[in-house]
């Protein structure tokens, strides 16, 4: 039904009032932007924590010392794991087929003039296996050397961008940790935040033995991480884990356990839950201002009706019908909605792109939020220009003829 | 009742048996009262009146004598309250709205006192409206709006916009619009209100040679000089026909 001529009609007065037409759409272009921004930034996040999960690898666990909480009290955190529950967990766990423990301090460390506290961990050789590192530059330290005791350390990917030296020729280097001179022989691979404990990107991994006996001088252990034997459920991983810390602390039956162990995928699936709702409060904050963009759209509409009255009048005399009338005013409105989602779907692309550039941020753009915001603008076009289009169709031939 | 099935001869058939074969527009006893807060204002009370093919008559009437409301009637942009209507052999008293606009654009030709061109469309667009309407395709729409534009003496100003336009112009404009769809009515309320004396004389020179090539014209003035080119003039006072007369004079 005269398609054409109607969206013809619409464009030449949407021209005909080009301010008037960009203010209007603005509002819907500001909201689809957002719209649009706003899960992309989401969508961003929750992508982030997937990678996580899918890099922390299938069958890991963690153990930390102490009870964290019974019933809303913390209890107690003076008993510790130490080294020698990695000796018992070595010798008498069945179903692990790794075991990592880390020791953990924050300590000086110097390389040529530069000066930064970091996080220096105390590890085996496995801790890349099982905590899923790549190493694009020299190799990690081997459990030759780690009951060497060697002064050899493997630095987190954002360590030498800290310490303003180029990753490749650091290795080799001497790096003071606590004044004690240690040799760089690896670089591992980025990871990024997981969230929680710490930056694993800005730590020092430095041999186990070397750690307790040559800088920290202690035989505390902060975590185990704990990676479950080829095809055994990770529950039962747990129990044996349990079994044997329970019997090496002399923990009673029916005694509370003095150590914490946590799934890693547990947590990284909450934070991943609320990412989503996060996202969806994000979205919905947006779709409001694509709402009130809507009511612009009709406010403009109801007054394009009004200065149009006599040509509605007109259009009346000269043979069109309300259904004809309508659809004019409906296709215009909706012609107004979809140009400014157009509009902002560029600006709400554009401003995701530049934020993951400018500030580094995740984001990711799906082909079905941009579909989802087009789609809503039509659906705001209709909603909010059918009124004014009804009003239009509904005049009275004659009055609209005598309209001044 | 206006069955479509039936063509222009069946449906005149179906009048009733005092009119003439060739009316094209009848009305019995029409009637139009306007509730104004509670007071009926009677603004038409019961006007019999028969137009011939190829009549060209005037309306005429101080203001306040129905004049624009049997226009609008006329026009079917109006409906009566009271009695019939036949335009054509279609019973238009009584369709609906859809019904009325599509007889609005296949039998009348509207020529208003202010022109009434859509201001930013081109002439030859103005005139293409009523095709539009019709659901002519865009090829022979054009050709028919063209012919129409040529008809009038302005085969060379079609692209033109109302405002690049003088005010003849215009009006010649929304004359080959009212005419491009061979309406059986030519309506034209007040044509000439707007025009200077010289301009208005070409216009009514106009609508001479239309008459003479077979149109029926409805001219609603209240200048006497301009209703000395109808051949009839009807007067209307308080909502009745006053006079209703031939004047036999060709403008």
């Amino acid at each position: 039904m005269l398609l054409g001529e109607t969206v013809a009609v619409a464009l030449q007065s949407i021209r005909a009032n080009m301010l008037r037409s960009v203010l209007t759409m603005l509002g819907i272009i500001i909201g689809v932007g957002a719209v649009i921004t706003m899960i992309a930034l989401g969508s961003g996040a929750q992508k982030a924590v997937q990678d996580r999960i899918a890099a922390l690898g299938a069958n890991v666990f963690t153990v930390f010392a102490g009870q964290a909480r019974q019933g809303g009290i913390r209890i107690t955190d003076r008993t510790i794991l130490s080294t020698d529950d990695y000796e018992a967990l070595r010798r008498d766990a069945r179903l692990l087929k790794a075991v990592v423990p880390e020791m953990q301090q924050s300590l000086q460390v110097k390389y040529g003039n530069q000066n930064s506290n970091l996080n220096i961990v105390g590890t085996t050789a496995e801790y890349t296996q099982v905590r899923n590192y790549t190493i694009p530059f020299g190799r990690m330290f081997t459990p030759g050397e780690d009951e060497a005791r060697q002064r050899y350390a493997v630095l987190g990917a954002s360590v030498p961008r800290m310490l303003a030296g180029n990753p490749a020729g650091m290795i080799h280097q001497t790096i003071l940790i606590r004044g004690i001179p240690f040799e760089i022989i690896g670089i591992l691979g980025e990871k990024g935040s997981a969230g929680g404990f710490g930056n694993p990107d800005e730590q020092i991994l430095i041999p186990l033995q070397t750690a307790r006996y040559r800088v920290f001088g202690s035989n505390r252990v902060r975590s185990f991480s704990v990676q479950v034997a080829d095809g055994v459920p990770i529950e039962q991983g747990m129990v044996d884990l349990e079994r044997v810390l329970r019997r090496e602390h002399k923990i009673r039956p029916g005694g509370e356990n003095d150590f914490t162990i946590r799934n890693q995928q547990d947590v990284l699936a909450t934070q991943q839950q609320a990412t989503q709702v996060f996202t969806s409060l994000l979205a919905s904050i947006a779709a409001v201002s694509l709402l009130v963009g809507g009511i612009g759209i009709m406010n403009i509409m109801l007054v394009s009706v009004t200065e149009r009255t006599r040509e509605i009048g007109v259009r009346k005399a000269l043979g069109a019908t309300r259904l004809n009338i309508l659809m004019q005013f409906l296709i215009e409105a909706l012609t107004l909605c979809l140009l400014g989602g157009a509009l902002g779907i560029l600006l709400g692309v554009g401003t995701a792109v530049l934020l993951s550039r400018v500030m580094q941020w995740n984001t990711l753009i799906s082909p079905l939020s941009v579909a989802m915001a087009f789609g809503f603008s039509a659906a705001v076009g209709l909603f909010f220009g059918l009124w004014p289009a009804r009003r239009a169709s509904r005049l009275d031939p004659i009055t609209a003829l005598r309209y001044e | 009742m206006t069955g479509t099935i039936l063509n222009t001869e069946e449906r005149m058939a179906m009048l009733p048996a005092d009119v003439p074969r060739d009316a094209v527009i009848v009305t019995r006893n029409l009637q139009r009262e306007y509730d104004m807060g509670g007071e009926v204002v009677r603004a038409l009370r019961g006007v019999n009146l028969t137009i011939r093919k190829n009549e060209f008559v005037a309306v005429m009437g101080p203001s306040g004598s129905g004049k624009s409301t049997l226009m609008n009637l006329i026009g079917c942009l109006d409906s009566p309250t009271g009695g019939e209507y036949w335009l054509n052999g279609h019973r238009v008293s009584e369709l609906e709205d859809n019904e009325l606009a599509r007889i609005r654009n296949k039998e009348i030709g509207f020529v208003f006192q202010t022109f009434n061109l859509l201001p930013r469309a081109t002439g030859l667009h103005n005139v293409e409206l009523p095709l539009i309407y019709a659901g002519m395709s865009g090829k022979e729409r054009r050709e028919l709006a063209s012919q129409a534009l040529v008809k009038v003496g302005l085969g060379d100003r079609m692209s033109h916009r109302p405002n690049e336009l003088s005010g003849g112009q215009r009006q010649r404009v929304a004359i080959a619009r009212a005419l491009v769809n061979s309406p059986s009515i030519l309506l034209a309320d007040e044509p000439t209100g707007n025009l200077d004396s010289a301009t208005s004389e070409e216009i009514m020179v106009l609508f001479d040679s239309l008459h003479d090539s077979g149109q029926t014209i409805v001219l609603v003035t209240h200048e006497h000089d301009i209703a000395q080119h109808a051949r009839r003039q009807v007067h209307l006072k308080d909502g009745s026909v006053e006079r209703d007369f031939e004047t036999g004079r060709k403008g």
